[in-house]
């Protein structure tokens, strides 16, 4: 996935960072469920943790906390 | 509905996202007065209740919780149609009642700008109202009301505050049908999706900025602390299989008594109905029939109740999301959601419940691959099966010296049924249910105090499926059973059901001078025992005699049924359980027709294969009906899973008698 774009995604964000959203790719049905979610260009994530087993992560947005597999958040553009 | 003399003719929706206190709103209003069914043709389901307005009492539709209406996922497509009135039986809502929680205003008005949409009159319910102003934030309501240009209504469902004007609001806006803010009006119409949506998000942006000031102290993030331990890469597991052996605890052991209890119940019942109702067919028929079909089934009922407490409270303290977040990558190793980690541990009690439990799991495929799976759990209702073949066959012996045979084949057992489980959902996920993996996308909500009305209902409306369930279905299969063991008569035997005691003097006497009660003389002459003789051949490579082939019938009602037909065939008395040594006894002692003995130690572990995977449970073939809304599947489980059973059973006799255990 990475070597696709070489733009970072939310997966390269370490734990405890936050970033802002660039674009949001991926198929049509990840990318509008991930918009719909509040994840769009402009807004800011915080990635607080990810699971024992390394995936999903859990990120901040708009307030509310949002559990994702690293599969979407690799379809997350990011500016850090 | 009931009362729709002095109704008011109005139907409400009541949609708002999953976590937002909905459901808890949809109680507050209609009180216990709640139909529950499923939309015609799926499985979602569909609670309605009345709500009492200043007009009379309207049709309050409760959809189920949604975070976007673009029909992506069926509740969505559901939603879309309850809201432009294309479901039948179901009249377009005259208004929707939009549940938002203010703690988490930007995403839950995502929704109501869809709402607006469809031109409907909407009026906002602001939900959490009182966490959202311990945490020192402020809301100008008025303000959001103008922005909006619908009402809203600050509500309490536990003090009952905002419930009054809300009834008031929802008939002003029905006379008044305000107009939609224009940013959001006509112009999106042709735009592209994510268009659309960026359009949404920035008109609620704007209106949010204007109207909320946020507590900069970010002390609201109670549940993170919390999480920091409950979602501990190492605690987090520890705590999680701790809340499982607790939920273990509770179905296994609390639920013993109260289902001891019930099965004394129907037991006396149907004692008592056979003494007062003259003897015949028909007394028969309802106590060996109904009374011990249904009340069989029945009494699994405190399982299912405690249950479905655990889940509610689980669910509506917010750790539901937690284990499915912490689990989720054991799962999708398999292809399954983190959240099919319950329904399957529940199944090692019960399918039934585990089943049941499913509904939280969105996508369809996924939900059907673990409903397929999670019979192969090896439920309590095996342990009698398994223990009464390791009594039989196992007692006493060890390996290495101090381990028990019995403990090691107790474990091979629950292994199988485990390793053959993900064997099939690996194959099911890449074949009959492939499917792109939906997004997954979890709200993990903050942990809150359950609201205990609502953990309640929800035991209790799922309590009430199952009821019905055992009064249609499985009143159906258990009066076709019996009819199968009952029928043919023959004179001789029509007297045992009557008195017992009148039937000790009518004992027949068989080759191998094993006397035979009334009882088993009918059982072999029905039309259970001529099956068990017609299904002799295709069972003789699983080393089964006729008579164990009349058990496997029976037992295709219920597992635990083999013990009980056993001990009927084997004329050591019908109440006799697993750990009878006079049932063992009549084991060991059971001969075939050419008088070679009918059980051997291989006899018995093929037997405790083919139980591990063959579908066995009428009351889980009705209830995945039900949840599958469709015969197709519980067809499909009974081929493939008894299909399974059979060839591991077979593999299990002839490798054991190739290798000289026969």
């Amino acid at each position: 996935m990475k070597s696709r774009s070489e733009k970072p995604t939310l997966t390269q964000v370490p734990i405890g960072s936050a970033a802002r959203v660039v674009a949001v790719n991926g198929t049509n049905r990840i990318a509008r469920r991930l918009m719909e979610m509040g994840v769009i260009p402009g807004v800011r994530l915080e990635v607080l943790k990810t699971a024992p087993f390394g995936d999903p992560i859990e990120v901040r947005v708009r307030g509310y906390n949002l559990a994702m597999r690293r599969s979407e958040a690799d379809a997350i553009e990011v500016a850090v | 509905m009931h009362d729709a003399a002095q109704g008011s003719g109005f139907t409400i929706a009541l949609a708002g996202n999953p976590n937002a206190g909905k459901t808890t709103l949809f109680n507050a209003l209609t009180g216990l007065k709640q139909k529950v069914a499923n939309y015609p043709g799926v499985t979602v389901e569909r609670k309605q209740g009345s709500w009492r307005l200043p007009q009379g009492t309207s049709d309050l539709i409760d959809l189920p919780g949604l975070y976007s209406l673009d029909a992506t996922s069926l509740d969505e497509q559901i939603a879309r149609e309850v809201i432009t009135g294309n479901v039948s039986g179901l009249a377009r809502p005259d208004a929707v009642v939009a549940v938002v929680d203010a703690t988490n205003l930007e995403r839950n008005l995502y929704l109501v700008t869809q709402l607006f949409e469809f031109g409907i009159p909407v009026v906002v319910a602001l939900t959490m109202i009182d966490v959202f102003e311990k945490q020192k934030h402020e809301i100008d309501t008025r303000k959001l009301e103008r922005l909006l240009n619908v009402p809203v209504v600050r509500v309490n469902a536990k003090t009952g505050r905002g419930r009054d004007e809300l009834a008031k609001k929802v008939i002003e806006v029905i006379r008044a049908r305000p107009q939609v803010p224009h940013e959001l009006n006509g112009g999106l119409a042709d735009q592209p999706q994510h268009a659309k949506i960026f359009a949404r998000y920035n008109f609620i942006s704007n209106v949010v900025q204007e109207t909320v000031r946020h507590n900069d102290k970010e002390d609201h993030r109670f549940s993170e602390k919390i999480d920091r331990v409950l979602t501990h890469k190492f605690f987090g597991l520890v705590i999680l299989v701790g809340v499982l052996l607790l939920l273990f605890q509770a179905i296994f052991s609390w639920a013993s008594l109260p289902m001891d209890l019930l099965d004394k119940g129907f037991g006396s019942l149907g004692d008592w109905l056979r003494a007062e109702m003259p003897a015949g067919v028909l007394t028969d028929l309802v106590v060996d029939g109904i009374v011990a079909g249904v009340g069989g089934v029945l009494v699994f009922l405190p399982q299912i109740l405690l249950l479905f407490l655990f889940i509610s409270l689980l669910e509506d303290t917010g750790y539901m999301a937690r284990a499915a977040f912490l689990l989720d990558r054991l799962m999708s190793r398999v292809g399954l959601h983190g959240k099919a980690f319950l329904p399957l541990m529940s199944s090692f009690a019960c399918a039934i419940p585990g089943i049941m439990a499913t509904r939280t799991i969105e996508s369809r495929r996924d939900r059907f691959a673990t409903i397929l799976i999670a019979p192969f759990m090896s439920c309590s209702a095996r342990l009698p099966v398994y223990s009464l073949m390791i009594a039989a066959f196992f007692a006493g012996k060890t390996v290495f010296g101090f381990v028990s045979v019995g403990a090691v084949l107790m474990l091979a057992m629950y292994s199988l049924g485990i390793f053959v489980a993900i064997v099939v959902a690996f194959i099911l996920k890449r074949t009959l249910l492939k499917a792109p993996p939906p997004p997954f996308l979890m709200e993990l909500p903050p942990y809150r105090v359950p609201n205990f009305r609502t953990v309640f209902q929800n035991m209790l409306t799922r309590a009430w499926l199952f009821v019905k369930r055992a009064g249609t279905v499985i009143l159906a299969i258990s009066i076709i059973l019996w009819a199968l063991m009952y029928f043919p008569r023959d004179g001789k035997s029509d007297a045992f059901t009557h008195d017992n005691n009148v039937a000790e003097s009518q004992t027949e006497v068989t080759p191998e001078g094993v006397t035979l009660t009334p009882e088993s003389q009918q059982i072999q002459h029905s039309f259970a025992g001529k099956l068990g003789h017609t299904i002799e051949p295709a069972i003789r490579p699983l080393g089964f005699d006729w008579k164990i082939g009349v058990a496997l019938i029976a037992s295709f009602a219920a597992r635990e049924v083999l013990v009980s037909t056993l001990s009927i065939i084997y004329n050591v008395g019908k109440d006799d359980d697993a750990q009878s040594q006079t049932l063992v006894q009549a084991l060991h002692d059971a001969k075939r027709d050419d008088g070679r003995p009918a059980w051997t130690p291989l006899t018995g572990l093929t037997l405790m294969v083919f139980f591990v995977l063959a579908m066995q449970c009428m009351s889980t073939v009705a209830v995945v009906r039900r949840e599958t809304n469709s015969w197709l599947w519980p067809i499909f489980m009974i081929t493939y899973m008894t299909g399974l059973a059979y060839v591991a059973a077979m593999l299990t006799f002839q490798g054991g008698m190739l290798l000289g255990f026969g």
